[in-house]
């Protein structure tokens, strides 16, 4: 039994691409997350050779281990086929996938004039892109 | 133990803790960071970082189909979450300045909320609905297409204002100690806004992935999230949320519940008791 139509049929139509982009992309980031830690295991030993060893681990969780993540370190961690590049660039998609979807709701909104909305969006969209840069200085 | 077998117990556990929580309702992170920390030696600012990481798996990975249809009222989603993005933010930031052991006690706290929450019954209480023009203007108020009942469901929208208060509060929370927040939000919303409980739950999943980016990018930014750990958390919690959700039919809800509203019960004794030793 399908649903009835809604009123405003083409945007509600866009609203179903994106809808569809938004579980893409999450596929598309843990495609990447689980490919980087097999790498990590079998191809850039980042967690230690064959599978680590006990003093590995604690190396990997203990509380001061912080990721440090440069630019270039992270390109040329991906073309280099380093497992942990290729998690990051995951992360990276998987964080920004939510982002990605108010942006277009900015748009959207705009679209149908709804411009309290635009601008209720929008902060919403300011407020999850200051968070980057705010965790830079933080 | 080594990181490969570190890598496998984590990612079987986030499995369950994601089937057993859409079960019942909540995100994979109430449980996933307590496992984490209390057996297997990660650090809390660690478990916290992979725990959020997860939330957005698990919301983004369900909400397109309540956008889809409309049960997720986008509109409400967005006003309100101005001021769960803005907690999220408040929350990230004081995460550095509490001490772990406190993070401990509040999630402890949180884990007690739950627990409370979970076991009461949830009646559809019949509330005297205040207008709202508020809500008028903006026009919050949504209907959608249920197919349990095969008919429209409409409702109205009252208390915006405190459903922004309480979304600043569920946002700190998610951004303080990894988890969605939902179970702060959802009550509110059906009981004291007047939304009809599909619409709440369905709302709240979608907003949970925005509010999770908020305090992720933070944590991100601040190298707290460690690959090593978020990434079989990750994978574990969406799948096994995506399993659960397929098998939610055929399962005796109300037993799951019980069981899981003692676990909670002795896992919040066991994380606060970490805290305050």
């Amino acid at each position: 039994m399908k649903a009835p139509q809604s009123p405003t049929g083409s945007i509600y139509d866009i609203e179903s691409v994106i809808s569809n982009l938004l579980w893409w992309g999450v596929l598309a980031s843990l495609l990447l997350i689980g490919i980087g830690t097999l790498l990590c295991f079998v191809h850039s030993n980042d967690y230690g050779v064959h599978g680590g060893n006990t003093s590995d681990l604690q190396a990997l969780i203990r509380p001061e281990a912080v990721m440090s993540f440069t630019l270039a370190g992270f390109f040329h961690g991906l073309v280099s086929g380093q497992g942990q590049s290729l998690i990051i660039s995951g992360l990276i998609l998987l964080i920004a996938t939510p982002v990605l979807r108010v942006a277009i709701s900015v748009v959207t909104f705009a679209v149908e004039k709804d411009w309290a909305f635009v601008v209720i969006t929008s902060i919403v969209l300011l407020l999850l892109v200051f968070s980057f840069f705010l965790g830079k200085i933080g | 133990m080594t990181p490969l077998l570190f890598t496998l117990i984590v990612a079987s556990t986030s499995y369950l803790a994601g089937l057993l929580g859409s079960l019942v309702g909540v995100g994979g992170g109430i449980i996933v960071v307590p496992i984490l920390t209390l057996f297997l030696g990660v650090d809390i600012q660690h478990a916290i970082a992979a725990s959020i990481i997860s939330v957005i798996a698990t919301s983004s990975g369900a909400a397109s189909s309540y956008v889809r249809s409309h049960v997720a009222n986008l509109r409400l989603a967005m006003v309100l979450e101005i001021a769960t993005a803005a907690g999220a933010l408040s929350g990230a930031f004081l995460a550095i300045l509490i001490s772990p052991r406190w993070l401990f006690v509040l999630f402890g706290s949180v884990l007690i909320y739950t627990a409370w929450s979970m076991s009461k019954r949830k009646d559809s209480v019949n509330i005297t609905l205040p207008p709202d023009p508020l809500a008028d203007r903006l026009r919050l108020h949504g209907s959608f297409y249920d197919p349990a009942t095969r008919s429209e469901v409409s409702y109205r929208v009252t208390r915006t204002k405190l459903g922004f208060a309480v979304s600043y509060i569920a946002g700190i929370v998610s951004g303080l100690l990894g988890v969605g927040g939902g179970i702060i939000k959802v009550p509110v919303m059906n009981l004291a806004m007047g939304i009809s409980i599909k619409a709440c739950t369905a709302t709240s999943n979608f907003m949970i992935g925005v509010t999770a980016a908020t305090s992720a990018a933070v944590y991100f930014m601040r190298g707290e999230v460690q690959p090593f750990i978020a990434a079989p958390v990750a994978i574990g919690v969406l799948l096994g949320a995506k399993t659960g959700a397929r098998i939610m039919g055929h399962l005796k809800n109300d037993l799951i519940r019980w069981i899981f509203v003692v676990v909670l019960i002795l896992t919040s004794i066991q994380m606060l008791a970490k805290g305050l030793r």
